[in-house]
Protein backbone atom coordinates (compact mmCIF):
# COMPACT_ATOMS: atom_id res chain seq x y z
CA UNK A 1 0.00 0.00 0.00
CA UNK A 2 0.97 2.96 -0.72
CA UNK A 3 0.66 6.03 1.55
CA UNK A 4 -0.69 9.08 0.11
CA UNK A 5 0.58 11.79 1.26
CA UNK A 6 -1.34 14.74 1.14
CA UNK A 7 0.36 18.35 0.42
CA UNK A 8 -1.49 20.76 2.45
CA UNK A 9 -1.20 24.28 0.50
CA UNK A 10 -1.02 27.18 2.66
CA UNK A 11 -2.21 29.95 0.57
CA UNK A 12 -0.91 32.85 1.60
CA UNK A 13 -3.74 35.44 0.57
CA UNK A 14 -2.93 39.24 1.11
CA UNK A 15 -5.97 40.73 1.40
CA UNK A 16 -5.65 44.54 1.76
CA UNK A 17 -7.66 46.18 4.49
CA UNK A 18 -10.60 47.38 2.66
CA UNK A 19 -10.43 50.84 1.95
CA UNK A 20 -13.14 53.15 3.03
CA UNK A 21 -13.80 54.25 -0.85
CA UNK A 22 -14.49 50.55 -2.84
CA UNK A 23 -14.47 46.98 -2.72
CA UNK A 24 -10.86 46.54 -2.55
CA UNK A 25 -8.23 46.25 -5.57
CA UNK A 26 -9.54 43.87 -7.92
CA UNK A 27 -12.72 45.61 -8.42
CA UNK A 28 -11.06 49.05 -8.39
CA UNK A 29 -8.08 47.87 -11.26
CA UNK A 30 -11.46 46.15 -13.18
CA UNK A 31 -13.21 50.25 -13.52
CA UNK A 32 -9.55 51.38 -14.24
CA UNK A 33 -9.16 49.18 -17.51
CA UNK A 34 -13.10 49.78 -18.67
CA UNK A 35 -12.23 53.74 -17.89
CA UNK A 36 -15.11 55.74 -19.62
CA UNK A 37 -16.86 52.38 -21.40
CA UNK A 38 -18.90 51.74 -18.37
CA UNK A 39 -22.36 50.33 -20.04
CA UNK A 40 -24.60 51.98 -18.39
CA UNK A 41 -24.12 54.89 -21.13
CA UNK A 42 -26.28 53.08 -23.55
CA UNK A 43 -28.98 52.78 -20.33
CA UNK A 44 -28.42 56.60 -19.62
CA UNK A 45 -29.30 57.04 -23.56
CA UNK A 46 -32.18 54.57 -22.96
CA UNK A 47 -33.45 56.43 -19.97
CA UNK A 48 -33.89 60.49 -21.91
CA UNK A 49 -35.49 58.06 -24.46
CA UNK A 50 -37.98 56.58 -21.86
CA UNK A 51 -38.54 60.54 -20.48
CA UNK A 52 -39.49 62.14 -23.66
CA UNK A 53 -41.76 59.10 -24.83
CA UNK A 54 -45.39 59.83 -25.15
CA UNK A 55 -46.59 57.13 -23.08
CA UNK A 56 -49.70 56.06 -20.39
CA UNK A 57 -53.98 56.49 -21.04
CA UNK A 58 -52.47 60.23 -22.04
CA UNK A 59 -49.69 60.07 -24.34
CA UNK A 60 -47.56 62.50 -22.47
CA UNK A 61 -43.82 62.59 -21.72
CA UNK A 62 -42.54 62.98 -18.20
CA UNK A 63 -40.87 66.65 -19.50
CA UNK A 64 -43.09 67.97 -16.72
CA UNK A 65 -42.45 65.47 -13.66
CA UNK A 66 -41.37 67.50 -10.82
CA UNK A 67 -37.96 65.74 -9.12
CA UNK A 68 -38.03 68.94 -6.39
CA UNK A 69 -36.33 71.98 -8.54
CA UNK A 70 -39.15 72.00 -10.84
CA UNK A 71 -41.29 70.82 -13.79
CA UNK A 72 -38.70 69.37 -16.28
CA UNK A 73 -35.92 70.10 -14.18
CA UNK A 74 -33.21 67.18 -14.16
CA UNK A 75 -29.97 68.78 -13.76
CA UNK A 76 -28.67 68.10 -10.21
CA UNK A 77 -32.31 66.85 -9.18
CA UNK A 78 -31.04 63.05 -7.94
CA UNK A 79 -28.76 64.99 -5.72
CA UNK A 80 -31.15 66.34 -3.45
CA UNK A 81 -33.68 63.56 -3.28
CA UNK A 82 -35.19 62.01 -1.07
CA UNK A 83 -37.52 65.10 -0.08
CA UNK A 84 -39.84 66.07 0.97
CA UNK A 85 -43.36 67.18 -1.93
CA UNK A 86 -46.05 69.08 -0.81
CA UNK A 87 -48.14 68.03 -3.25
CA UNK A 88 -48.02 64.49 -2.04
CA UNK A 89 -47.18 65.67 1.50
CA UNK A 90 -44.69 62.51 1.75
CA UNK A 91 -41.05 62.17 1.97
CA UNK A 92 -40.45 60.75 -1.84
CA UNK A 93 -36.86 59.00 -3.35
CA UNK A 94 -36.59 59.23 -6.95
CA UNK A 95 -38.37 55.84 -7.71
CA UNK A 96 -41.54 56.64 -5.95
CA UNK A 97 -41.36 60.32 -7.51
CA UNK A 98 -41.40 58.73 -11.02
CA UNK A 99 -44.09 56.51 -10.18
CA UNK A 100 -46.06 59.11 -9.04
CA UNK A 101 -45.76 60.99 -12.23
CA UNK A 102 -46.24 58.11 -14.02
CA UNK A 103 -49.63 58.00 -12.51
CA UNK A 104 -50.38 61.44 -12.33
CA UNK A 105 -49.04 62.73 -15.44
CA UNK A 106 -49.58 59.65 -17.77
CA UNK A 107 -52.38 58.06 -16.28
CA UNK A 108 -50.53 55.12 -16.10
CA UNK A 109 -51.99 52.36 -13.46
CA UNK A 110 -50.12 52.31 -10.45
CA UNK A 111 -50.33 48.42 -10.02
CA UNK A 112 -49.11 48.17 -13.97
CA UNK A 113 -45.88 50.65 -13.07
CA UNK A 114 -44.87 48.42 -9.61
CA UNK A 115 -45.23 45.07 -11.56
CA UNK A 116 -41.61 44.90 -12.52
CA UNK A 117 -39.79 47.28 -11.45
CA UNK A 118 -36.09 45.87 -11.59
CA UNK A 119 -34.64 43.61 -14.02
CA UNK A 120 -34.36 40.11 -13.23
CA UNK A 121 -30.97 38.52 -14.39
CA UNK A 122 -30.21 38.32 -17.61
CA UNK A 123 -32.83 41.14 -18.80
CA UNK A 124 -32.15 44.07 -20.58
CA UNK A 125 -33.46 46.68 -17.92
CA UNK A 126 -36.22 48.28 -17.02
CA UNK A 127 -38.10 51.50 -17.59
CA UNK A 128 -37.32 52.91 -14.06
CA UNK A 129 -33.86 51.37 -14.45
CA UNK A 130 -32.98 53.35 -17.10
CA UNK A 131 -34.70 56.58 -15.97
CA UNK A 132 -32.82 56.39 -13.07
CA UNK A 133 -29.51 55.92 -14.66
CA UNK A 134 -30.39 59.01 -16.67
CA UNK A 135 -30.90 60.76 -14.49
CA UNK A 136 -28.73 60.23 -11.43
CA UNK A 137 -25.95 60.94 -14.21
CA UNK A 138 -27.58 64.59 -14.75
CA UNK A 139 -26.36 65.21 -11.10
CA UNK A 140 -22.83 63.96 -11.78
CA UNK A 141 -20.72 65.94 -9.66
CA UNK A 142 -23.34 67.48 -8.19
CA UNK A 143 -22.82 67.45 -3.50
CA UNK A 144 -25.36 65.16 -2.51
CA UNK A 145 -27.76 67.20 -0.23
CA UNK A 146 -31.39 65.46 0.49
CA UNK A 147 -33.64 67.22 2.40
CA UNK A 148 -33.20 67.87 5.75
CA UNK A 149 -35.45 71.56 6.20
CA UNK A 150 -38.76 69.71 6.63
CA UNK A 151 -39.70 68.17 9.81
CA UNK A 152 -40.77 65.49 7.78
CA UNK A 153 -37.66 64.88 6.24
CA UNK A 154 -35.77 64.95 9.52
CA UNK A 155 -38.66 62.25 10.96
CA UNK A 156 -37.98 59.86 7.71
CA UNK A 157 -33.87 60.38 8.49
CA UNK A 158 -34.27 59.00 12.39
CA UNK A 159 -37.02 56.42 10.75
CA UNK A 160 -34.06 55.38 8.78
CA UNK A 161 -31.56 55.26 11.67
CA UNK A 162 -33.84 53.32 13.28
CA UNK A 163 -34.43 50.60 10.25
CA UNK A 164 -30.66 50.59 10.49
CA UNK A 165 -30.05 49.45 13.85
CA UNK A 166 -33.30 46.89 13.85
CA UNK A 167 -32.31 43.59 14.31
CA UNK A 168 -35.03 41.32 12.43
CA UNK A 169 -35.55 38.19 10.83
CA UNK A 170 -34.50 34.55 10.85
CA UNK A 171 -30.88 35.06 10.90
CA UNK A 172 -31.24 38.43 13.71
CA UNK A 173 -29.47 40.73 11.25
CA UNK A 174 -29.83 44.78 11.03
CA UNK A 175 -28.52 46.47 8.08
CA UNK A 176 -25.43 47.46 10.94
CA UNK A 177 -24.68 43.76 11.09
CA UNK A 178 -22.98 44.16 8.26
CA UNK A 179 -22.31 47.60 7.35
CA UNK A 180 -21.48 49.16 11.24
CA UNK A 181 -17.90 48.44 11.38
CA UNK A 182 -14.73 49.42 9.77
CA UNK A 183 -12.56 47.70 7.21
CA UNK A 184 -14.67 44.06 7.16
CA UNK A 185 -15.39 42.55 3.96
CA UNK A 186 -17.62 39.51 2.36
CA UNK A 187 -15.33 37.72 0.20
CA UNK A 188 -13.69 40.42 -1.86
CA UNK A 189 -16.12 43.08 -1.22
CA UNK A 190 -15.56 45.66 0.90
CA UNK A 191 -18.42 46.71 3.55
CA UNK A 192 -18.75 49.73 4.12
CA UNK A 193 -19.13 51.32 7.44
CA UNK A 194 -22.48 53.47 6.45
CA UNK A 195 -23.08 54.95 9.28
CA UNK A 196 -19.85 56.89 8.59
CA UNK A 197 -19.92 59.64 6.42
CA UNK A 198 -16.59 58.73 3.96
CA UNK A 199 -17.95 54.91 3.62
CA UNK A 200 -21.89 56.59 2.95
CA UNK A 201 -20.28 59.02 0.72
CA UNK A 202 -18.80 56.22 -1.61
CA UNK A 203 -21.61 54.14 -1.36
CA UNK A 204 -24.19 56.29 -1.80
CA UNK A 205 -22.40 58.42 -4.83
CA UNK A 206 -22.15 55.45 -6.94
CA UNK A 207 -25.26 54.04 -7.20
CA UNK A 208 -27.28 53.59 -9.85
CA UNK A 209 -24.33 51.50 -11.03
CA UNK A 210 -23.84 48.76 -13.90
CA UNK A 211 -23.49 45.89 -12.21
CA UNK A 212 -21.17 43.52 -14.28
CA UNK A 213 -22.73 40.24 -12.77
CA UNK A 214 -26.02 41.00 -13.61
CA UNK A 215 -25.65 43.19 -16.99
CA UNK A 216 -28.29 45.58 -15.92
CA UNK A 217 -27.97 49.00 -14.41
CA UNK A 218 -29.65 48.48 -10.75
CA UNK A 219 -30.84 51.68 -8.44
CA UNK A 220 -30.41 52.44 -5.10
CA UNK A 221 -34.09 51.06 -4.23
CA UNK A 222 -33.33 47.99 -5.90
CA UNK A 223 -29.89 48.02 -3.94
CA UNK A 224 -31.96 48.27 -0.49
CA UNK A 225 -34.45 45.27 -1.32
CA UNK A 226 -31.71 43.51 -2.49
CA UNK A 227 -30.38 43.63 1.56
CA UNK A 228 -33.75 43.26 3.11
CA UNK A 229 -33.81 39.77 0.81
CA UNK A 230 -30.09 38.95 2.30
CA UNK A 231 -31.31 39.13 5.43
CA UNK A 232 -34.22 37.06 4.75
CA UNK A 233 -36.71 39.93 5.37
CA UNK A 234 -39.71 40.14 3.85
CA UNK A 235 -39.42 41.81 0.36
CA UNK A 236 -39.10 45.71 0.56
CA UNK A 237 -41.50 47.40 -1.86
CA UNK A 238 -40.01 49.96 -4.20
CA UNK A 239 -40.66 53.75 -2.96
CA UNK A 240 -42.27 52.19 0.39
CA UNK A 241 -41.90 54.09 3.40
CA UNK A 242 -39.34 51.79 4.93
CA UNK A 243 -37.32 52.29 1.18
CA UNK A 244 -37.25 55.79 1.10
CA UNK A 245 -36.29 56.44 4.98
CA UNK A 246 -33.39 53.97 4.76
CA UNK A 247 -32.37 55.78 1.76
CA UNK A 248 -32.77 59.02 3.48
CA UNK A 249 -30.42 57.40 5.87
CA UNK A 250 -27.75 56.48 3.54
CA UNK A 251 -28.07 60.16 1.50
CA UNK A 252 -27.95 62.32 4.73
CA UNK A 253 -24.49 60.56 5.91
CA UNK A 254 -22.95 61.39 2.78
CA UNK A 255 -23.69 64.80 2.07
CA UNK A 256 -21.97 67.00 0.73
CA UNK A 257 -20.27 64.22 -1.33
CA UNK A 258 -20.48 64.66 -5.27
CA UNK A 259 -22.72 62.31 -7.00
CA UNK A 260 -20.36 59.96 -9.49
CA UNK A 261 -23.10 57.70 -10.57
CA UNK A 262 -23.75 55.52 -12.60
CA UNK A 263 -20.79 53.51 -11.00
CA UNK A 264 -19.38 50.38 -12.30
CA UNK A 265 -19.39 47.50 -9.77
CA UNK A 266 -18.87 43.44 -9.46
CA UNK B 1 -32.32 47.77 -28.43
CA UNK B 2 -29.33 45.86 -29.84
CA UNK B 3 -27.47 47.24 -32.46
CA UNK B 4 -25.75 50.25 -30.73
CA UNK B 5 -21.92 50.32 -30.29
CA UNK B 6 -19.76 52.93 -28.57
CA UNK B 7 -16.22 52.94 -30.30
CA UNK B 8 -13.22 55.11 -29.43
CA UNK B 9 -10.22 55.01 -31.27
CA UNK B 10 -6.77 56.48 -30.88
CA UNK B 11 -3.48 56.91 -32.10
CA UNK B 12 -0.60 55.33 -29.65
CA UNK B 13 2.55 55.37 -32.01
CA UNK B 14 2.57 53.33 -34.50
CA UNK B 15 -0.66 51.71 -33.55
CA UNK B 16 -4.03 52.64 -33.01
CA UNK B 17 -6.15 51.39 -29.99
CA UNK B 18 -9.28 50.51 -30.68
CA UNK B 19 -12.18 49.95 -28.38
CA UNK B 20 -15.91 49.38 -28.10
CA UNK B 21 -19.05 48.55 -26.50
CA UNK B 22 -21.82 46.42 -27.84
CA UNK B 23 -25.33 46.88 -26.78
CA UNK B 24 -26.71 42.75 -26.84
CA UNK B 25 -28.22 40.81 -24.26
CA UNK B 26 -25.94 37.82 -25.61
CA UNK B 27 -28.46 35.21 -24.92
CA UNK B 28 -26.77 31.82 -24.89
CA UNK B 29 -29.92 29.97 -25.23
CA UNK B 30 -29.77 27.71 -22.11
CA UNK B 31 -31.02 29.71 -19.90
CA UNK B 32 -34.91 29.54 -18.89
CA UNK B 33 -37.26 32.41 -17.70
CA UNK B 34 -39.37 32.61 -14.84
CA UNK B 35 -41.86 30.32 -16.41
CA UNK B 36 -39.60 27.17 -17.13
CA UNK B 37 -39.69 28.11 -20.54
CA UNK B 38 -36.10 27.67 -22.59
CA UNK B 39 -35.50 31.67 -23.72
CA UNK B 40 -34.28 31.40 -27.27
CA UNK B 41 -30.08 31.52 -27.78
CA UNK B 42 -29.43 35.50 -28.81
CA UNK B 43 -25.84 35.93 -29.13
CA UNK B 44 -23.17 37.65 -31.50
CA UNK B 45 -21.67 35.35 -34.14
CA UNK B 46 -19.18 37.56 -36.41
CA UNK B 47 -17.66 40.90 -35.32
CA UNK B 48 -15.50 43.00 -37.86
CA UNK B 49 -12.95 45.87 -36.93
CA UNK B 50 -12.48 48.26 -40.17
CA UNK B 51 -10.08 51.03 -40.56
CA UNK B 52 -11.67 52.66 -43.16
CA UNK B 53 -12.53 49.88 -45.60
CA UNK B 54 -10.04 47.96 -44.58
CA UNK B 55 -10.83 44.96 -42.53
CA UNK B 56 -7.89 45.21 -39.43
CA UNK B 57 -10.21 42.69 -37.00
CA UNK B 58 -12.16 39.96 -37.56
CA UNK B 59 -13.98 37.82 -35.17
CA UNK B 60 -15.99 35.10 -34.51
CA UNK B 61 -18.04 34.76 -31.01
CA UNK B 62 -20.14 32.66 -29.40
CA UNK B 63 -22.52 32.42 -26.09
CA UNK B 64 -19.61 32.03 -23.91
CA UNK B 65 -19.20 35.90 -24.69
CA UNK B 66 -20.76 38.20 -21.58
CA UNK B 67 -24.22 40.49 -22.18
CA UNK B 68 -23.16 44.13 -23.09
CA UNK B 69 -19.59 43.01 -24.27
CA UNK B 70 -16.71 44.92 -24.35
CA UNK B 71 -14.08 44.75 -27.20
CA UNK B 72 -10.33 46.40 -27.35
CA UNK B 73 -7.78 45.37 -30.44
CA UNK B 74 -5.22 47.41 -31.99
CA UNK B 75 -3.72 47.57 -35.35
CA UNK B 76 -0.96 48.87 -36.81
CA UNK B 77 -0.97 52.02 -38.97
CA UNK B 78 -4.17 54.66 -38.83
CA UNK B 79 -3.88 58.58 -38.88
CA UNK B 80 -5.83 61.15 -36.68
CA UNK B 81 -9.19 61.37 -38.61
CA UNK B 82 -9.41 58.07 -40.29
CA UNK B 83 -12.71 56.70 -39.56
CA UNK B 84 -12.54 53.14 -37.03
CA UNK B 85 -15.68 51.31 -37.37
CA UNK B 86 -17.27 48.09 -35.96
CA UNK B 87 -19.67 45.73 -36.73
CA UNK B 88 -21.44 42.81 -35.68
CA UNK B 89 -24.14 40.13 -37.29
CA UNK B 90 -25.98 38.07 -34.53
CA UNK B 91 -27.32 34.42 -34.88
CA UNK B 92 -30.56 36.20 -35.80
CA UNK B 93 -29.24 38.29 -38.27
CA UNK B 94 -29.68 41.27 -36.62
CA UNK B 95 -26.53 43.51 -37.24
CA UNK B 96 -25.33 46.38 -35.14
CA UNK B 97 -22.55 48.98 -35.94
CA UNK B 98 -20.50 52.08 -34.73
CA UNK B 99 -18.38 54.54 -36.38
CA UNK B 100 -15.47 57.17 -34.64
CA UNK B 101 -12.59 58.69 -36.42
CA UNK B 102 -8.88 58.28 -34.87
CA UNK B 103 -8.38 60.93 -32.04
Amino acid sequence: MTTRKVLIAALAVVVPIASAVADGGVFDEYREMMGDDNPAIFVIEEGEEFWLQELGPKQVSLETCDLGLGPGVVAGAYAQLPRYFADTDQVMDLESRLVHCMVELQGRDPEDVHAKPYSLRGDMGTEIEALAAWIADQSSGVPIAPGQDQPQERAMYDLGEQLFYYRAGPHDFSCATCHGQDGARIRLQALGNLAKHEDAASAYASWPAYRISEGVVRTMGWRMRDCFRQQRLPELIMGSEASVALQMYLAVNAAGAPMSAPGLKR
Amino acid sequence: MAGRIRIRAQKQGEYTEVKALMRHPMETGMRKDAAGEPIPAHFITEVAGKHGEKVVMSAQWGAAVSQNPFLGFRFKGGESGDEVSVSYIDNKGETGSGSTKIR
